[in-house]
C-alpha cells in the first residue's frame, strides 16, 4: 500500500513491522480498562501516524464491523502501511503481551479475590477508564467542524446518537442503522452539490 | 470434553463473532447462556471473574473470550487443554471479524474518492463520536443510576476534563483511580 499522496508535512509513518508490533504492544499494555484512549492519544498525537479526521473515518469502520472495535482499527492501521503483513503485525502487538497479562491475573486471581480493597482500586480505575472514553470523544469533535453537514447538523445528530445510547439505552445496532442511514444519506446528498 | 465439543466450543465462537457489532461484550449475555447454562464447561462466577479481570487488565476487553477459554480447558483437564481452550476461544471469536474487516477495509480505501464511500465515513463521523462519549457514560452509570455512586461520577467527569484539556499521563490517572478505590473514597 503506498502512503495517501496529500500526507501533511507535520506527518510521520511506522518504519517496519517490528515498529508496528512495538508500537502496538506498548500502546495496548497501556490501555487499562480499554484501548482506545490510548491510540487516540498515541497515533494521532504523538506519532502523528494519522489525523484527527482520518482516524474517525478509520474509526466509523471499525465501529460498523463487528469484532472487537480497536482490533479491528488496528489491524486496519497496519494494512493501510504495510498491508496483509502490517495488519498481522498490529493485530499480533495489540494482542499478544496483553494476552500473557490477562492469563497471569487469571492465574493469581483466585488467591486475591477475596480482598475488599483490590475490589475498590478496580472500580476507581473502571470510573477513570469511562472518563477516558468519554474524553476521547470530546477530543474529536474539532473535527466536525470541516464536516459536508456543518456544525449545527453534527451536534444534532450526536446528540440523537447520545440520547439513543446513553440515556434510552437502546440497542446499538439500531441506533446505528437508524441514525446511520440518515447521516450518510444527507451527507452524500451534500457530497453531490459540492463536489471538491 | 470430546473432541466433538471442542468443535462445538471453536463454531459457537465464529458464529458470535459475526455478531459482534459494538465490540464482543455485546455478545456476553449469549455466551453466558451457552458456557454456564447450557454446556456447564464454567462455573457463573468463572464467567463474572473472566469478564471482570479482562476489563481492569491492560489490553483490548475481548481477552476475557481468552479467559473464558482458559477456564474451559482448565475445568476439563489441565493446562494443557487450557491452552487449547485458549487457542480456539480466541481464534474463533476473532477470525470471521478480522478478516471481513481487513477486506471491508481494503475495498474503502481503493475506493475513498466514491461519493458513497466518502458519504460513508463522513456521515458516520457525529455517530461514532457521539457513541464514544455515551459508551463512558454507560461505563460511568452501569445498568442502573444508583445516587450512591456520585463520587464515582465526579472521578469520571473529573478524569474526562482533565484528559480532555492537558496532556497529563493516562497512566497517572489510572494510579490515582486505583488509590481512591483502595482507600474506600469513591
Amino acid at each position: 500500500m503506498t502512503p495517501p499522496p496529500e500526507a501533511a508535512p507535520d506527518r510521520s509513518q511506522p518504519r517496519s513491522l517490528a515498529d508496528l508490533y512495538i508500537s502496538f504492544t506498548l500502546l495496548a499494555l497501556q490501555g487499562f480498562g480499554g484501548v482506545l484512549a490510548v491510540v487516540q492519544r498515541e497515533l494521532v498525537e504523538r506519532k502523528r501516524w494519522m489525523t484527527r479526521e482520518e482516524f474517525v473515518e478509520e474509526w466509523a469502520v471499525a465501529q460498523i464491523m463487528p469484532g472487537p472495535n480497536v482490533v479491528n482499527l488496528s489491524m486496519m492501521i497496519g494494512s493501510r502501511y504495510f498491508g496483509l503483513p502490517g495488519a498481522m503485525a498490529a493485530l499480533a502487538g495489540m494482542l499478544s503481551a496483553p494476552l500473557v497479562v490477562v492469563l497471569l491475573l487469571g492465574f493469581t486471581y483466585t488467591s486475591f479475590a477475596g480482598v475488599p480493597q483490590l475490589a475498590g482500586a478496580l472500580r476507581g480505575m473502571g470510573a477513570v477508564a469511562a472518563g477516558l472514553i468519554t474524553a476521547t470523544g470530546l477530543k474529536l469533535l474539532p473535527a466536525m467542524r470541516s464536516h459536508p453537514l456543518g456544525p449545527v447538523a453534527c451536534l444534532l445528530l450526536a446528540a440523537a446518537t447520545f440520547a439513543g445510547v446513553a440515556l434510552l439505552r437502546l440497542p446499538l445496532a439500531w441506533v446505528l442503522l437508524v441514525l446511520g442511514t440518515i447521516a450518510c444519506w444527507l451527507t452524500w446528498h451534500r457530497l453531490g452539490g459540492a463536489r471538491p | 470434553m470430546s473432541a466433538a465439543d471442542w468443535l462445538s466450543l471453536f463454531a459457537h465462537y465464529l458464529l458470535l463473532s459475526l455478531l459482534s457489532i459494538g465490540g464482543a461484550i455485546t455478545t456476553a449475555p449469549d455466551m453466558h447462556r451457552y458456557l454456564v447454562d447450557e454446556q456447564h464447561w464454567l462455573t457463573d462466577p468463572q464467567f463474572s471473574a473472566s469478564v471482570a479481570i479482562a476489563q481492569a487488565a491492560p489490553g483490548p476487553n475481548v481477552l476475557f473470550v481468552a479467559l473464558m477459554g482458559w477456564n474451559v480447558g482448565l475445568n476439563a483437564g489441565g493446562y494443557l487443554t487450557a491452552a487449547l481452550g485458549v487457542l480456539l476461544a480466541l481464534s474463533g471469536i476473532l477470525l470471521p471479524s478480522t478478516t471481513l474487516t481487513y477486506f471491508a477495509a481494503q475495498w474503502g480505501h481503493r475506493n475513498r474518492d466514491l461519493r458513497g464511500v466518502r458519504a460513508f465515513k463522513q456521515g458516520m463521523a457525529p455517530i461514532v463520536i457521539a457513541l464514544l462519549v455515551a459508551t463512558g457514560w454507560v461505563l460511568a452509570t452501569g445498568a442502573t443510576y444508583n445516587l450512591h455512586d456520585w463520587p464515582l461520577w465526579a472521578l469520571t467527569a473529573a478524569s474526562a476534563v482533565i484528559v480532555w484539556r492537558t496532556r497529563i499521563h493516562l497512566l497517572w490517572l489510572l494510579g490515582a483511580g486505583a488509590l481512591l478505590g483502595w482507600f474506600g473514597l469513591v
